[in-house]
């Protein structure tokens, strides 16, 4: 603390401190104009009022100097007080004012003229001088002088008492050979002592003759005074000087930019290079004096002569320490010498024996005069051009770039290489297999992938058809024959244009030699992007039919032939591995068997056999967003790197039955991410066939909503089913159930879907797209119903179809048992149907099935003793009642749809509500699942909605193959997904 | 200290009934504590989310803005912020005080179930149906998620965040563990449908519950069993699990209307706690103190120890 009230008190503080601010205090308001006064400091207004006190009033009103007036002073005297003989001074008449700093006779402290520096006091001398004038006799000031007293000052009296004598340097005393200034001896000497005598010998001799124990006092300094050059002249200017002129100084002498005191000092110290000169006023002046003998200095001539060339060197021994450097003065004639100033140098540094050697640098070549400083690289060699030079040598000149090469044409930019140039400059052998995937496909296909491409394409290429007609109508009457024909010639534009490669297309008119010429003309204007490359190409010996004929077949063929680069190519991307590696990617956590692990859970053996560990790459700001270092540096990967795995391992085949998903060939990546029920359902349904197959094939043919559940290879064999309805979630469990498909038949299938343009896509997608269930609360329920009808009836169907999907979601363990149950449900479910048992069954499977519409662990329902009426408290059906109950709604929902056309929605509800009074006793076990009223209005309302999602889908389903390709997509990738929303569509029929 | 600690008394576990709010917003889906455990936040079925007092069972405040029934909520760590997921496949990022949307993330296919903040709120991470974890930066206007976690062959059913770890269940059975700081992804495989998963206090175990009845306390570092606690009923419905705020008890809804308390060392049945007919949906305990939530259709129940209130 003390040292802060400390470094308080350092503090030197002007002026007056502004006052505090106080936080609230509100800010003050500004001091108009007006009331900015200035007050002395008797709190009189100081108004500007002439030339007195510095402008401003004085005394009272410019008068006396207070209100009363002027008081003269009292004077009394008596015989015992006698009155002091009064001396007035001038300050007695003065103001106060007028001792101010603008007052006439300002009070402030001086240095008095004891401690005053030896500097004269310009202004004393000046008021002695005019006072000299005004004396009687003239220049009288001249005695005084000569009668001055020797006065010194008190700094000099100081340093007297302190040793110092009058000549000397001042500081400590130096062991060092005391020097004499000038060499010459001759010269005057000023301020200076003399060396003893001595000295002076042995210093001519330069020998050391200095005494261990005998200092010296420093050299004096001579101060420099720097002179500020008042006049406007140039630099080095001096105008004429009477004392020059009186001393008889020759003309132009040595200018010394650096030492302007030189002519000074010249003066000081003796001048020896001051030879006899003529007197004469000399400077720098207009016209010649009366003593100049001659003319000759009228103009002035500088000369380069008169200045110095060299800097640094200058006369030595000039005896000044200081100003000019030391070495001046350590400069001896022997460099040995410098042993003795040893004790000058930087410890542990020791001065050379050897002088340095002088490098010796080597002026640059002079460059010729036309060099201009660019340099050009020259173009690489290509060495395999050069025929009859030694490999070796056409290394050495691929590597340096030479010279002795004849310049090349110019090679095309890197990019404007296609890959099989690009393959040849480095190296590459050529790839292996088909160059296209058109080439993989069977004729058949490849034709049917045409016809549909030129379908899509045209819209694509609508762009460029003014161009084409305009090239049609310039041609001639080819448009007015084949109007369809021009599109297809801009197809075949689009796609050979810009082709480098020709060496491998298909020939395909290679029996008739002259007509391929023909057509490798056409392809080559085409790849020239000619528009009327047709016209060119034919023959014009031919007949007109003959022509129309062999115009359409070039341009179907160069569209079938068409190379890889367009847009179907595009699509595809080569396979990473080639067909003969034997190893596959597989993503790391389809990795270990589950059957080991199954058994691990089951025994109890949870650590390592149930434990995976595996590399995985989180992102850099995530983990920057959770504080952590990045684990991984610099990798670029981000979640988990893929594995190399044995393509034809073992235990593929070993695990075949239970997931196909492991041994089965790369598939795409949607596929790929598939719900472990798909892997039980599987392996559900495969016993499900081999127990009950002939069983199943009866019911089959009884009802057809479930045939198409059970996946038998058979299926192609009903074409009602296929035909009836909405085919593509119908497709999808066929190809993955079947387990023998070639992946060609999966294309096939896949194509086949890409063909059919006015299908709909599958119906969950949409849900999944369009549903927000916002707005399907909000929908009306007035809607053409009978328009919907049939469509409905699809659906259901469909339903139908994709109930089995989540029909075994939680029934792993005992999956026999299920598929029993579900089976004979079925088949009990085809006997009965129209009764209304099955009626009352259906209704109070409606529960099961909401229950279903979660997908994995569900929420359990909102409010369960609501509609449960306070009963007992029951667990959640079985499994096997809900798996029965579920395959005897189907039946029941065909049956409402007929219901439901009759009645009117708000009969509906109540029906539900009924219904679901006088079904309590019935099934004890689903009674837990009961809705509300509040939730069949909210079925309906859904119910609703979806009809106007498959009005809208209707819609979509006629826009082109992008947004369905889209749509699969998001199929393939939410299996799951569609699972949910199916359950969602069987719960909605709960509301009817 | 002049007298010797009392003897250590065996904890006490929830089982007095303290308060009983009624949400008045459909099924509560969720039940969490914020972070002091100060106040509550309860999920509904009729796409809000609700904030209350944990002390008086006071409406704070109402969030609305989902489109679907809210499946789970989290609070920030300081009460600024809360996140929610939903059915209508949608994080949203409230602003506490206001009750406005912060930031609304879309980018899950399928609805969501489960959602937590790290320690810090930077991240939001979501667990959906659709089988991946998202994780959402809530620093930046970006509206992709940081990365996408897709691991997962089945919906994500639980997630948990403890400092630089991640939790996740999922419905194919595995219990997934991010290690962030080292770099790797443990995998557990528990056979059975994965509900829910939790830390451990002390950060040590891992407990998952699953629809084979059966929570079991696994070993974060080896993965090896440490404990199994059967006897309540999970088979169908996603339903919580947690652990008491001292790691001394496990705690399990069911669906036959109670809350089981296990003894964590000894896996003994400890409590049998009744709340109700129905299904027991969701639990949560309080950070500190001897006090439970449990929710059940509509409504959230406070329990705390006997001797207290």
């Amino acid at each position: 603390m003390a040292s802060d009230s400390d470094s308080d008190e350092d503090f030197v503080t002007y002026g007056t401190p502004l006052e505090p601010l106080e936080e609230d205090e509100p800010l003050k308001k500004p001091i108009p104009l007006h009331d900015q006064t200035v007050k002395d400091e008797k709190g009189r207004y100081q108004r500007f009022h002439g030339a007195f006190t510095g402008g401003f009033s004085a005394g009272y009103f410019n008068t006396v100097g207070s209100k009363e007036g002027w008081t003269p002073s009292a004077f009394v005297s008596s015989r015992q007080q006698k009155a002091e003989k009064h001396h007035a001074r001038p300050e007695d008449f003065m103001d106060e004012e007028d001792f101010s700093e603008h007052g006439i006779a300002p009070r402030e402290i001086t240095t008095s003229q004891e401690f005053s520096s030896s500097r004269r006091d310009k202004a004393g001398e000046k008021a002695r001088a005019i006072s000299a004038q005004a004396a009687l006799i003239p220049g009288d000031t001249l005695l005084e002088e000569l009668i001055a007293p020797a006065r010194s000052s008190i700094g000099v009296e100081l340093l007297m008492k302190m040793g110092w004598k009058e000549g000397q340097g001042v500081g400590p005393r130096v062991k060092r050979k005391a020097r004499r200034q000038q060499k010459d001896g001759g010269g005057k000497v000023y301020g200076c002592t003399l060396p003893p005598a001595g000295s002076e010998e042995s210093e001519d001799d330069d020998e050391e003759f200095a005494p261990e124990n005998v200092t010296f006092a420093p050299k004096d300094v001579t101060p420099v005074d720097f002179n500020p050059r008042l006049g406007v002249q140039g630099l080095g200017y001096r105008g004429l000087d009477p004392s020059l002129a009186l001393l008889g100084h020759g003309t132009a002498e040595h200018i010394d930019l650096f030492k302007p005191q030189s002519e000074t000092r010249n003066r000081l110290f003796g001048d020896t290079k001051s030879s006899s000169r003529r007197g004469g006023v000399v400077g720098q002046a207009f016209g010649v004096g009366a003593l100049e003998d001659d003319d000759e200095d009228v103009y002035h001539r500088d000369s380069m002569s008169r200045y110095d060339t060299i800097l640094g060197e200058e006369e030595p021994g000039d005896g000044l320490y200081g100003w000019t450097a030391p070495q001046q003065y350590t400069k001896k004639k022997d460099r040995s010498k410098d042993a003795s100033y040893l004790g000058k140098i930087l410890e542990g540094f020791t001065l050379a024996q050897k002088p340095l050697e002088e490098k010796t640098i080597f002026p640059p070549p002079s460059l010729p005069r036309d060099y201009r400083p660019v340099h050009h690289f020259r173009p690489s060699v290509d060495v395999s051009h050069l025929s009859g030079v030694s490999p070796a040598l056409a290394e050495a000149l691929r590597v340096s770039k030479g010279h002795m090469v004849k310049e090349e044409p110019q090679q095309a930019g890197r990019h404007q290489l296609d890959s099989g140039q690009r393959r040849a400059l480095l190296g590459e052998d050529t790839l292996q297999g088909p160059s296209s995937v058109m080439e993989l496909l069977r004729p058949e296909d490849r034709q049917r992938l045409l016809s549909l491409r030129n379908s899509s394409n045209p819209p694509s290429a609508k762009t460029s058809i003014p161009v084409s007609s305009h090239a049609s109508q310039t041609s001639g009457k080819s448009a007015q024959v084949l109007p369809a024909s021009s599109d297809l010639q801009q197809v075949s534009l689009a796609a050979w244009r810009g082709i480098q490669t020709s060496s491998q297309t298909f020939k395909p008119f290679e029996k008739n030699p002259s007509k391929q010429a023909r057509y490798e003309l056409y392809l080559s204007c085409l790849k020239q992007g000619d528009n009327d490359a047709l016209e060119q190409s034919l023959d014009p010996g031919m007949t007109e039919w003959e022509r129309s004929r062999e115009r359409e077949e070039f341009v179907r063929a160069s569209i079938l032939y068409r190379p890889t680069s367009s847009s179907l190519s595009s699509r595809f991307t080569r396979a990473k591995d080639q067909e003969d590696d034997d190893s596959v990617e597989v993503s790391p956590d389809q990795e270990g068997d589950l059957d080991d692990k199954q058994a691990a859970v089951k025994m109890k053996m949870f650590g390592k056999l149930t434990r995976e560990t595996f590399e995985w790459y989180p992102d850099k700001l995530l983990c920057k967003r959770f504080n952590v270092p990045d684990p991984y540096p610099g990798s670029g990967i981000v979640g988990l790197p893929k594995v190399k795995r044995d393509k034809f391992s073992v235990f593929n085949f070993l695990t075949v039955t239970q997931s196909r998903e492991a041994a089965a060939p790369p598939k795409p990546p949607e596929s790929g991410k598939k719900s472990r029920w798909d892997v039980s359902e599987q392996k559900v349904e495969k016993k499900k066939e081999d127990l009950l197959g002939e069983l199943l094939s009866a019911a089959r043919n009884q009802t057809e909503t479930k045939v198409e559940q059970t996946p038998t290879p058979a299926l192609p064999a009903l074409p009602a089913s296929i035909s009836s309805s909405d085919q593509a979630p119908g497709s999808k469990p066929e190809i993955k159930s079947s387990d023998q498909q070639s992946s060609e038949e999966k294309k096939d299938g896949d194509e086949e879907e890409e063909e059919e343009e006015e299908s709909r896509p599958p119906m969950d997608l949409f849900k999944a797209i369009f549903a927000s269930s916002s707005d399907e609360k909000s929908s009306s329920s007035s809607e053409g119903e009978s328009s919907d009808e049939e469509e409905e009836k699809e659906t259901k169907e469909d339903e139908g179809k994709m109930d089995s999907e989540p029909l075994n979601l939680f029934s792993i363990p005992s999956t026999s048992t299920t598929t029993t149950s579900s089976s004979a449900t079925t088949t009990s479910f085809s006997s009965s149907a129209n009764t209304s048992s099955s009626h009352q069954a259906a209704v109070s499977t409606q529960a099961s099935k909401q229950e279903e519409e979660e997908f994995g662990p569900k929420l359990p329902p909102p409010s369960a003793a609501l509609s449960r009426g306070g009963a007992t408290s029951i667990c959640p059906p079985s499994k096997e009642v809900k798996t029965g109950k579920k395959s005897k709604e189907k039946k029941h929902k065909k049956k409402k749809h007929y219901k439901h056309k009759k009645e009117k929605k708000v009969e509906n509800e109540e029906k539900g509500s009924n219904q679901m009074k006088w079904l309590l006793p019935h099934a004890e076990a689903v009674t837990s699942f009961f809705f509300t009223e509040e939730e069949t209005q909210e079925a309906q309302a859904q119910r609703n909605s979806r009809r106007r999602a498959r009005r809208r889908r209707r819609r979509a389903g006629r826009r082109t193959g992008v947004d369905r390709r889209a749509a699969e997509k998001v199929r393939g990738h939410l299996s799951e997904h569609r699972k949910m929303t199916l359950m969602e569509w069987g719960g909605e029929t709960l509301g009817n | 200290m002049a007298f010797p600690q009392p003897r250590p008394q065996a904890p006490q576990l929830p089982q007095h009934l303290l308060r009983t709010i009624d949400c008045q917003q459909g099924a509560v889906r969720a039940v969490r504590f914020n972070i002091d455990g100060n106040y509550l936040l309860s999920c509904g079925s009729d796409k809000s989310l609700k904030l209350w007092s944990a002390s008086r069972g006071t409406l704070l405040k109402t969030y609305s803005g989902h489109g679907y029934e809210v499946l789970d909520a989290d609070g920030s760590y300081d009460n600024s912020q809360i996140c929610s997921c939903s059915s209508d496949k949608t994080v949203i990022l409230w602003d506490v005080a206001t009750g406005q949307v912060t930031r609304k993330l879309r980018g899950h296919a399928g609805k969501v179930n489960c959602v937590q903040f790290n320690e810090e709120a930077t991240v939001i991470l979501s667990g959906s149906i659709d089988g991946t974890v998202r994780c959402w930066d809530t620093r930046s206007r970006r509206y992709e998620p940081i990365q996408v976690l897709d691991e997962a062959r089945d919906s994500i059913s639980s997630l948990k965040v403890a400092q630089h770890e991640l939790l996740t269940g999922s419905v194919d059975g595995r219990v997934r563990r991010y290690d962030l700081r080292m770099g790797q992804l443990h995998v557990d495989f528990i056979s059975s449908p994965i509900t829910c998963v939790c830390f451990s206090q002390d950060g040590q175990c891992t407990l998952s519950s699953s629809l084979d009845s059966t929570l079991r306390l696994l070993d974060k570092s080896t993965g090896e069993m440490l404990g199994e606690y059967t006897g309540h009923k999970m088979k169908g419905y996603k339903l919580d699990c947690c652990l008491s705020s001292k790691d001394t008890h496990v705690l399990s809804c069911s669906e036959d209307g109670h809350v089981y308390c296990w003894d964590l060392v000894e896996g003994s049945l400890s409590l049998k706690l009744p709340v109700g007919k129905a299904v027991v949906q969701s639990l949560s305990f309080h950070p500190t103190e001897t006090r439970l939530l449990t929710a059940m259709e509509g409504r959230v129940q406070v329990w705390v120890e006997k001797g207290s209130a």
